[in-house]
């Protein structure tokens, strides 16, 4: 592994403002790995919550804000498999063809990893040298799972984490019933597939759940708070920072 | 036309979630299915890779429409059939009248066609005093119940075995049994006398040849070969679009088709169609009629953007992965056409304004994409929808589906295009979040647009420092 690596950082915006501890965690993980992290200050959101939403003139105010600040950066690693989906197969649909907005795009989009996918494809680490004592299950999230195609890499890093047992959970690949303004416009419909993916996680009798998507887990985490579970949430960073 | 209650989503929604009866059934339907088609996808000689391939037959068949709809057409003509292009529901219900009054029909027998359903012709039939008998034994189910279908190939999977019993007891008179094999057989009995009386038998068509000239009819249950060889009159409802150039392209979409629908290598009956009987066979129709219906295809053809939808060869594949589906059921959609494909074909069919729920009201996952056997991007579809609700259409005459909510996202443009704004923003909001109820270090209750949330569900507040405050302030 080259030990001068450095990578930039794209800080989810949900991480930013509500798990602050997530980008903390992150950058531990790097520092760890002697790998030094350049994160922008001025970055902010995807867009993916506007994009997903129909708003395209908004989500394009911020896919040229984000390729302005991060098409420098030499590799791009984000938190979040469906801000990685949406930068890396959504932003060059969103410029007409041909044009130099959709070039630019074309090339932030090639530069852009989900953090496991990095870890393991591109550095080829699967062990991380992380220690968490305790029975966890995974939770795929969509966009990483279907649109990324990474099902493997967050296992097996799970699966080097020493005092980790990791335990499947039926359908760990059906969805969690966020799916962004959706989860507040449609909360029965939202509601009745979250109880579904709980109740699979509380059966997984496990200590924590993990997944590489924050959004995901907020709504599971809203959930089992809610039913006074005792179970965790834990951003796959987290453990691998332990 | 078939009714259409795209409006209801919502309501809809919330009493299938709460009918339990329902759920079992949905849980039931997608747990059996949805992974054994899976299954049989990597099982394909050819691997799952073969939905690529027939995605581009399909694409092939789209895009020259044109030409393959008048090979068929002629081929059939030729052998003494009878084609009508109904520009829509009326001018299809209308022309089938009109041949079933010259003939005097009093009753006639279908196969299962969701074509049929969107036209609403049983409801024109009936009008005009022909009795009309569903076939296929889920569609017979659900039309002595009077219910319209809930799933594209498994109509009654709503219903229960006792559900099934009550019912063929009060209609057919026999003794309240739970026994499939015996109820099957009572329906059996029961449609054998109705084959045998019909003047008139109706088919859907899965896909047509226009190589060989042939509608083709696919079937588990034999039911639809007895509706169209006994009656005298065959008449075939096709959507305009299910059409494909050879016969060598059937090979590859049938068993993609069986395997999407119902996770087989290959359906039971398989029957290709090609006019009336000639005068050396013995059996099969005098009267062959073939009604090809746009009713809004056309329009869906002419737009790139959802014209890939028509490549749909309606298998059912994409309701037995999605999770909104499985929670929903079929009859929420308020239109015959249910699940992800009916998320993104209802609206064009009946309005995007009216069926904007459909397209809003679920969470993207790309599980339909996956499960399609024709590789159909649905959730791409189901954003360009959303995007003609967001800023209004003016081709597909849509208007702006919420002020409220583009104000809104205005509003985030503007704060995420300033970092400094960015924090205001989170500070300002950290600061307002201390006057919601909270437990546990989490909210409980959230104010507006956001109270949905917390109805089954808390959340973390802001952060006091965000992320980014944190690692500026701690770089030296």
């Amino acid at each position: 592994m080259d030990k001068n690596k450095t990578i930039t950082l794209f800080i989810q915006c949900l991480v930013d403002s509500m798990y602050p501890e997530v980008g903390q965690a992150l950058v531990r993980l790097f520092e760890k790995l002697g790998i030094s992290v350049n994160i922008p200050l001025d970055q902010t959101c995807c867009g993916q919550p506007a994009f997903n939403s129909g708003y395209r003139k908004e989500a394009k105010i911020a896919a040229k804000r984000f390729i302005t600040i991060f098409e420098s950066a030499k590799v791009i690693v984000c938190p979040s498999g469906s801000c990685v989906d949406m930068v890396k197969h959504q932003y060059p649909n969103l410029f007409r063809d041909g044009s130099p907005w959709q070039e630019r795009a074309k090339a932030v989009s090639e530069k852009i990893f989900e953090l496991t996918e990095y870890l393991v494809d591109v550095l080829e680490v699967e062990d991380v040298g992380a220690r968490f004592q305790g029975k966890v299950t995974y939770h795929d999230s969509c966009h990483l799972l279907r649109n990324l195609g990474v099902a493997d890499q967050p296992r097996r890093l799970i699966a080097n984490v020493r005092g980790t047992q990791l335990v499947e959970m039926e359908n760990s690949e059906k969805c969690c019933g966020f799916g962004g303004t959706f989860s507040v416009k449609y909360p029965d419909i939202s509601t009745a597939i979250l109880e579904e993916k709980v109740d699979n996680i509380v059966a997984a009798e496990v200590d924590a759940v993990v997944g590489c998507d924050i959004s995901c887990l907020m709504n599971i985490q809203g959930m089992l708070n809610r039913r006074k579970s005792h179970i965790k949430i834990m951003h796959i960073a987290e453990l691998l920072a332990q | 036309m078939a009714e259409i209650n795209t409006e209801s989503y919502k309501q809809n929604a919330v009493k299938a979630i709460k009918d339990t009866v329902l759920q079992n059934a949905l849980s039931n339907v997608q747990d059996r299915l949805g992974p054994a088609t899976a299954l049989a996808y990597e099982n394909l000689p050819e691997g799952p890779e073969l939905r690529l391939k027939a995605h581009k037959i399909r694409e092939f068949a789209i895009n020259n429409l044109d030409i393959l709809l008048e090979t068929l057409v002629d081929k059939i003509r030729d052998r003494g059939g009878k084609v009508f292009f109904a520009q829509d529901a009326a001018q299809a219900t209308d022309y089938c009248l009109k041949v079933a009054q010259k003939n005097r029909v009093k009753m006639v027998v279908k196969g299962k066609s969701m074509v049929t359903e969107e036209i609403g012709l049983n409801k024109v039939l009936e009008a005009n005093r022909i009795e009309v008998n569903e076939t296929d034994l889920g569609e017979y189910i659900i039309q002595l119940a009077g219910e319209p279908p809930s799933h594209i190939i498994a109509p009654a999977i709503h219903k229960t075995r006792k559900q099934v019993a009550e019912l063929f007891t009060k209609e057919l008179g026999i003794p309240y049994c739970e026994d499939p094999p015996f109820l099957t057989q009572a329906a059996r009995k029961a449609l054998r006398e109705k084959f045998l009386k019909a003047d008139m038998g109706f088919s859907g068509c899965n896909l047509a040849c226009a190589e060989t000239g042939h509608i083709t009819t696919v079937s588990n249950e034999g039911n639809i070969r007895m509706s169209t060889t006994m009656p005298k009159i065959h008449m075939v409802f096709m959507g305009m679009e299910r059409v494909v150039a050879k016969l060598e392209d059937h090979d590859v979409l049938f068993r993609l088709l069986s395997r999407g629908a119902a996770a087989q290598n290959m359906a039971g009956y398989v029957s290709y169609i090609g006019g009336p009987r000639t005068e050396n066979q013995l059996d099969g129709p005098e009267e062959f009629h073939l009604v090809i219906l746009d009713n809004g295809r056309s329009k869906i053809l002419a737009d790139p953007e959802f014209r890939e939808v028509l490549l749909c060869i309606r298998c059912a594949a994409c309701l037995n992965v999605c999770p909104a589906y499985g929670k929903i059921g079929g009859h929420t959609y308020g239109y015959p056409y249910s699940g992800p494909i009916g998320a993104v074909i209802t609206p064009l069919f009946v309005g995007i304004n009216r069926a904007k729920d459909l397209c809003q009201g679920e969470p993207l996952c790309g599980a339909c994409k996956k499960a399609c056997p024709v590789d159909i991007d649905l959730p791409r579809m189901l954003l360009a929808l959303r995007a003609k609700l967001a800023d209004g259409d003016c081709k597909w005459n849509v208007t702006r589906a919420s002020r409220m909510e583009k104000l809104l996202f205005m509003t985030w443009s503007l704060v995420i295009r300033n970092r400094t704004f960015y924090n205001i923003a989170l500070k300002t909001g950290a600061m307002l979040q201390k006057f919601l109820p909270g437990q546990n270090g989490m909210i409980t209750q959230m104010p507006f647009g956001f109270k949905g949330w917390t109805r089954s569900r808390d959340i973390v507040p802001l952060a006091k420092t965000n992320f980014l405050t944190l690692w500026k302030n701690k770089k030296p």
